[in-house]
């Protein structure tokens, strides 16, 4: 099978058979080891240690949406990487950030671009957001086998949808459960805690700017709380990966842009350690 | 029973290039042009669906006139090769000369197997590189030899007295304008040596821009933008020499697939005078 992209002869029939547009499917077909959810799985004793990716915070200003994830990536109580990358561009108008197995996320979300990507080519249109978001509800339920022995991947997925003129957001259950979230959202370790903040914080009439700065607190609460997610690292200047999705598409907030609102955050919260407080009433 | 005659080698092979010739040459052409800032497609064709150029992979694009059905199969099974090779290797690893190799391997074996009826297609395979002199440029006709093209291309119905206009007028360094100007003047010239005036709703024009910001450099070039330059292109030579090439170069994010005015011809001959001349529209 794999002989096959090697050898420069002539295209395999696969290739030249009419079929869908998924690039799931062809590769199903053609060559399903490369398929993550087809690998046979050994038998294990217990929990696998990997690295697992922790908290991703989501949140919906109107004419976009926000997403963003912290940077550490723990082993048991180990950091194992003080600078993962958890949220990725699906493509020019969505986002998913991923908490779990990092190595399987990280496959998957190449899986899932290269999916939107050679619908897009095939097709000549891209699928409409909800269209996305069920593609990624498919690829998490084919990852079961391994979510049942601890390898489990829990993505959020944002987007702008063209249709609706607005931003939206997804998130899902181990099983591939998708349900759409209203305002905000989050996922990972430290989603509990990063939603309760999020939850006192959000504002229906956020601008952009303002959302990402509400995201940011949230991480810095859920770092404050939940050992594996990561602060703002101001030391080694490792901050939060936060993107943005408007009708212009997708855009990563560069690291001075990010450095500020992390550090006016920071600065805040040696004055006030618990960080802004909601009205009671 | 009656024996069947005895066609020789050369009889047979001969009868089915003409076969594969006759069909090709039925069909509309296209050319290819690079410029300063990338490789320019321009097919005379009216449908906006079915396309005669398309995407690939990330710097690699696709045109091809003959039977849309026959080159339909072939760009999707370039897309599907495209896409398992970067997923099974790297992105970096999917490069125009392998894509053309399968084409070839693939033309050639069907148009040399007696079982097969040759395929009425001509293809151009580009890829963009850093700078012009790293563009790739390949011409695979219906038998399956390839032949390495520099400058400018045509395929198609016309191409012999096409290519040899091209040949005379296509010079390095033509801003994008300037080489959709030189392309559609070619397109318009009719086999009998009569002129026709082709307008935007005829012309389907791509780019592989190396300038842009994202991964994959395809872009379409439509509507407003594509009546734009071709007005610009069209004024006689002093108003273009006088209007320069200016900063329509607008939106630095995220372009959406053509419905911006976004520039796509970065650098034109305003750097050469040091104005910036004023906007075009």
């Amino acid at each position: 099978m794999e002989a096959n992209t090697r050898s420069t002869g002539r295209l395999p029939a696969a290739f030249l058979t009419p079929g869908s547009s998924s690039f799931m499917d062809f590769l199903g077909e053609h060559s399903p080891a490369l398929l993550p959810g087809n690998r046979p799985l050994p038998p294990v004793q217990g929990a696998i240690e990997a690295p697992h990716g922790t908290t991703i915070v989501a949140a919906a200003f109107p004419g976009g949406v926000v997403l963003a994830g912290d940077r550490r990536a723990t082993m048991g109580n180990v950091i194992a990487q003080r600078d993962i990358e958890k949220v990725f561009p699906a493509d020019e108008y969505s986002a998913v950030g991923i908490a779990g197995t990092a190595g399987l996320a990280v496959e998957m979300v190449k899986l899932f671009q290269l999916e939107l990507e050679h619908f897009e080519k095939v097709e000549g249109a891209q699928l409409s957001l909800e269209g996305k978001a069920n593609r990624l509800s498919t690829m998490i339920r084919s990852n079961l086998g391994m979510a049942m022995q601890g390898l489990a991947v829990v993505p959020l997925f944002a987007g702008y949808d063209l249709d609706r003129e607005k931003g939206r957001i997804f998130s899902y259950d181990v099983t591939g459960g998708r349900s759409e979230e209203h305002g905000y959202a989050a996922t990972g370790s430290g989603s509990v805690f990063a939603r309760s903040a999020l939850k006192k914080l959000f504002r229906d009439g956020f601008t952009e700017n303002q959302a990402a700065t509400a995201v940011v607190q949230a991480l810095y609460d859920a770092a404050d709380d939940d050992s594996a997610t990561g602060g703002p690292d101001m030391g080694r200047r490792i901050y939060p990966i936060v993107t943005v999705i408007t009708e212009d598409g997708f855009r990563r907030l560069t690291d001075d842009e990010v450095s500020e609102i992390a550090r006016t955050v920071h600065e805040h919260r040696l004055e006030q350690p618990d960080g802004p407080r909601a009205a009671l009433l | 029973m009656s024996t069947p005659f005895y066609v020789s080698p050369q009889q047979a092979m001969a009868d089915r290039a003409e076969y594969a010739r006759k069909g090709i040459a039925r069909g509309r052409s296209v050319v290819v042009l690079q410029y300063t800032d990338g490789v320019v497609f321009v097919a005379e064709n009216p449908s906006r669906a079915l396309h005669k150029v398309s995407e690939i992979y990330d710097r690699i694009a696709f045109a091809a006139v003959g039977k849309y059905n026959e080159f339909e199969n072939l760009r999707i099974g370039g897309v599907r090769y495209a896409d398992l090779r970067g997923y099974t290797y790297d992105r970096e690893d999917v490069t125009a000369r392998g894509l053309a190799n399968v084409y070839a391997q693939t033309l050639g074996t069907i148009f040399s197997s007696a079982a097969e009826k040759p395929y009425e297609v001509e293809l151009i395979v580009a890829e963009v590189g850093a700078a012009p002199e790293d563009d790739q440029i390949y011409r695979l006709p219906h038998d399956g030899s390839i032949v390495d093209e520099h400058g400018s291309v045509a395929v198609g119905g016309n191409a012999d007295q096409i290519s040899s206009y091209l040949d005379q007028r296509h010079r390095d360094g033509m801003t994008l304008a300037e080489a959709l100007k030189l392309a559609v003047e070619s397109l318009s010239r009719d086999t009998n040596g009569g002129e026709r005036r082709l307008t935007a709703e005829q012309l389907e024009v791509a780019t592989l821009d190396r300038t842009r910001p994202q991964q994959r450099k395809f872009k379409r070039i439509l509507g407003r933008q594509l009546s734009r330059l071709l007005d610009e292109s069209g004024g006689d030579a002093a108003a273009d020499a006088g209007a320069g090439e200016s900063g329509a170069a607008g939106g630095k994010g995220a372009e959406d697939g053509g419905s911006k005015d976004n520039g796509t011809k970065g650098k034109g001959p305003a750097g050469e005078d040091g104005s910036e001349g004023e906007p075009l529209l």
